[in-house]
């Protein structure tokens, strides 16, 4: 269905070619999954599908890609758009109408497809995304799931052969995941369409996947194949699949499933072991404290009657669905709303009242976007301003940096750096002053497995060191791997506050893999079991 | 009557019917009128989506409008004198030489109802306004344009709907700032924000396109060169004779050439235009039929947009009420039941199909 013929794209002001030596056939009717570090090229690679790669973006490609018979190079994307579907990480980015049934049917109208056919395909495509309900609501009332299913069934109304989507479910909670990998599995079943998608995700979607399409980012070339043996050599791969890998199984295990039939022997030799304990290491001295709060944002109060108390060098993770309030108590703390009902304090201060210059030395907050802090041309720069704003001493930001990411050029642009490095920069800027309390909304977001286990080990120090740490975050295998405590919202409640062990095995929802394989022990990481082992 | 939308140029032409209606006079009690009828017909016939709450918008401005007409009469004073008067304010002194201008003074009742009464009128073109873009929103209008023209229209739409976004930004930019220790309040935070808010909207603009892009907006039927070049020529001659035709018009001596000239012009472009939509494949999602509701709507609000205009020429006074001396203004009996004739859409428009309660946020 679609041929890569010895692909690469070079794109100008680059030193490296972005893509290099991709020679492979994805066959029809396949949920090819595209796995890989970041800056591996998988964007570029799914650019080259829809053609966007190079006729949007600029770039030279060489070699040629082929879809259904056309070639790219020859064909413009809007030629493609009765073949290739393309949907973005951010579906609102991608909406043109006002309300689900225009959008679902914008794609059609662009393309000269006859009145009755589309009203026939309109309605086809509501029934099989579960759309109906919705068909006259404005795009802007849908929630995060609701959206994405939008989006994909925008661009399925054309009937594409091929369907792209890039990372379509990292910006939703597990509940709106799964929602979203029904339906897209509901495409290659029934419809027989072929699906190249990218996710860092990988615990979500590995299952799903018929092939593994590997894009490994150190020279090697790229590699598609049978889905256990080629995250054999991955260096990427979900938790499940460490879990097997660590226990010898072959071929590796890919679902839960799988991993739970072999899962036995492994449940047996571990019985014995003690689980590592996961308790902060300092006493539990208070910094900041929230008593029935109460926060509205428009006619609803985001935030309902919210009593929570954070503790010096603790790390609690924030969980809920989109929209339960996590985000509002974070702005909350870190000054940035004004509560309706009850108190915050946080070190003493109370946020929304606090001189920004006096908060930024006990509150950090990193936004789910960090290019939101960052506005200066060059790292350097950047870390010279966070210096004057939090008051510290010329240099401090800069050495901080050093220590957290080590490597990262001076003269760099803050907006050229990987995510990872992006967020590493935020967190240098926002920690600079110093803070009790360090908050953060949805650091792993677009982050891979490297970055993340970057991300835990600076956590885990700055924890040690004595700071309190909140994360809000819909990655339950980065909470279990990290935090102390967990707290699960609703509709602005609190509805679960424990340690993190037991809330997170409480509910099947936010269980990491793990927990599920080895249930009814309590191990939640694949290095608590290596660790179990090794005793 | 089964729920449906109704045609947006029918609730359009509807609402222009009763501005023209309320652009000639100045009684109050036929203003008032209009302006009760179009707020009638808005709250029966409005649906839930988010642009139909603008009325409340356009209504507020409306007030805005004549609270600030006023005080500027309180303040400037008004060019209608009268025998009256209500309160004298102490005036500034100024130099001769600003003559025909003073602040403060002695205040008329005639002067300040000669300005309510004008202020009125404005208020209730901007209340028909705002009941147009309540009943249909302005988007769908913009889809009616012939296919030549659809590309423009979709640029206005992508414009209009990333003010809201636009707003978004700046607040989202404005609590960063708050977060590295700067200060979010004042002239200098707003600044601060421009340069990255451009950034982000661009960033979007361009996904947007990308977006687009892959789902063949602006694809092209092949049209053949010599149809490519009529309707280019047709394009430049009518714009060309379109602006002679003007020049004339408004010339000194009002040539004999010149309206037949732009009449010619303006012909030649909507040749242009429709030879132009042969290039565009583009077809129409359910197009909203025009039937018996649409001619009841769209012909009750021109019906008695006419009638005010013909009833207006022949008897003058009533439609403009004098103030010097002060009288109660009479209302003009037939054009008040021509203006209720604009009623007819609360029960003649089919109500708007029902929308499900909202999502979580």
């Amino acid at each position: 269905m679609i041929t890569f013929e010895q692909v690469s794209v070079q794109y100008p002001d680059a030193a490296a070619p972005a893509l290099a030596g991709v020679d492979l056939t994805i066959p029809e009717g396949e949920l090819c999954l595209l796995v890989g570090p970041s800056g591996a090229g998988k964007s570029t690679l799914l650019g080259t599908v829809s053609g966007l790669v190079p006729h949007f973006t600029g770039g030279t490609l060489h070699g040629r890609v082929t879809v259904a018979g056309r070639d790219t190079r020859r064909h413009r994307p809007r030629d493609l758009a009765d073949l290739v579907g393309t949907v973005g990480q951010d579906p609102g980015a991608q909406f043109v109408t006002d309300t689900v049934e225009e959008e679902l049917a914008y794609g059609m109208e662009s393309l000269g497809l006859a009145p009755a056919v589309m009203r026939r395909r309109v309605e086809e495509t509501l029934d099989l995304l579960g759309l109906a309900e919705l068909r006259n609501r404005p795009l802007a009332a849908l929630s995060g799931g609701q959206r994405q299913r939008v989006a994909i069934g925008s661009v399925l109304t054309v009937h594409p052969r091929v369907l792209v989507l890039d990372e379509p479910t990292s910006a939703l909670d597990p509940g709106a995941a799964e929602e979203v990998l029904a339906v897209v599995q509901r495409l290659v079943h029934d419809l027989g369409t072929t699906v190249l998608l990218a996710e860092h995700r990988l615990e979500r979607v590995v299952q799903y996947a018929d092939r593994i399409l590997l894009l490994p980012g150190d020279g090697r070339p790229a590699q598609l194949g049978d889905p256990a043996e080629v995250l054999a050599q991955s260096p990427v791969r979900p938790p499940v699949v460490a879990l097997g890998e660590l226990a010898g199984w072959s071929p590796l295990p890919l679902s839960v499933r799988d991993a739970r039939r072999r899962a036995a022997p492994l449940r047996e030799r571990l019985a014995g072991a003690a689980v590592p304990p996961v308790a902060p290491a300092t006493p539990a001295v208070p910094v900041a404290r929230a008593t029935r709060l109460t926060v509205r944002r428009g006619p609803i109060p985001a935030v309902r009657a919210l009593t929570l108390t954070l503790h010096a060098g603790e790390i609690t993770a924030l969980m809920g669905r989109n929209g339960a309030g996590k985000s509002t108590l974070l702005g909350t703390l870190a000054g940035l709303h004004a509560p309706t009902a009850g108190t915050a304090v946080v070190a003493g201060l109370t946020p929304h009242r606090a001189r920004p210059r006096d908060l930024v030395r006990q509150v950090a907050l990193v936004p789910q976007d960090p290019r939101d802090l960052l506005a200066a041309e060059t790292v350097a720069a950047e870390c010279a301003a966070a210096d004057q704003d939090a008051g510290a001493r010329p240099g401090s930001c800069r050495a901080l940096l050093a220590r957290l990411a080590p490597g990262l050029a001076d003269q760099a642009h803050p907006r050229d750096l990987s995510e990872g490095g992006r967020l590493t920069l935020a967190l240098a800027v926002v920690l600079t002053g110093g803070p009790a309390l360090l908050l953060l909304d949805e650091p792993t977001r677009g982050l891979d497995y490297a970055a993340k286990a970057r991300l835990v080990a600076i956590l885990t120090e700055l924890a040690a060191a004595g700071t309190a740490i909140l994360l809000a975050t819909h990655d339950v295998e980065l909470a279990a791997e990290l935090t102390h405590r967990a707290l699960v919202m609703a509709d602005g409640e609190l509805v679960a506050d424990g340690p993190c062990a037991e809330v997170v095995t409480a509910s099947p929802v936010y269980a990491p893999q793990v927990a599920k394989v080895l249930a009814p022990q309590p191990w939640l990481t694949v290095r608590q079991v290596a660790e179990g082992l090794a005793r | 009557m089964t729920p449906r939308t109704l045609h947006p140029a029918a609730w359009w032409l509807w609402a222009l019917g009763l501005a023209t209606a309320a652009s000639r006079t100045t009684n109050p009690f036929l203003l008032a009128l209009i302006a009760t009828t179009a707020g009638f017909v808005v709250a029966a016939r409005r649906s839930s989506a988010p642009w139909s709450r603008s009325y409340g918008a356009f209504l507020r401005l409306g007030l805005a409008v004549l609270a600030l007409r006023l005080l500027f009469t309180l303040l400037l004073g008004s060019p209608v004198g009268g025998s009256h008067t209500l309160l004298t304010l102490p005036q500034l002194p100024l130099p001769h030489w600003f003559q025909g201008v003073r602040i403060g003074g002695p205040l008329s009742p005639e002067g300040l109802l000669f300005t309510f009464y004008d202020a009125l009128r404005l208020a209730t073109l901007l209340i028909c306004l705002g009941a147009a873009n309540a009943l249909a929103s302005p988007t769908r209008l913009l889809k009616l344009l012939p296919g030549a023209l659809h590309e423009v229209a979709v640029a206005v739409v992508v414009a209009v709907s990333f003010a809201p976004n636009l707003v978004a930004d700046v607040r989202r930019l404005r609590a960063a700032r708050r977060l590295r220790g700067r200060p979010d309040r004042g002239l200098r935070s707003v600044l601060g924000v421009g340069l990255p808010v451009l950034e982000s909207a661009l960033e979007r603009s361009l996904a947007l396109a990308a977006a687009m892009e892959t789902r063949g907006f602006g694809r092209t039927a092949p049209v053949s060169p010599r149809l490519a070049l009529a309707t280019r020529s047709l394009t430049m001659g009518g714009l060309l004779a379109c602006c002679a035709g003007l020049f004339g018009l408004l010339g000194a001596d009002r040539a004999g050439w010149a309206a037949p000239l732009l009449a010619a012009g303006a012909a030649a472009v909507a040749g242009a235009l429709a030879l132009g939509g042969r290039r565009t494949v583009r077809t129409r999602y359910r197009p909203d039929p025009w039937a018996a509701p649409e001619w009841l709507v769209a012909g009750s609000g021109l019906a008695a947009g006419a009638a005010v205009v013909l009833l207006s020429g022949r008897y003058p006074d009533a439609f403009t009420p004098g103030v010097v001396p002060l009288v109660l203004p009479a209302l003009p009996l037939y054009a008040a039941l021509a203006v209720l004739l604009a009623l007819l859409p609360a029960v003649a428009a089919p109500p708007p199909p029902p929308l499900r309660k909202t999502a979580r946020p």
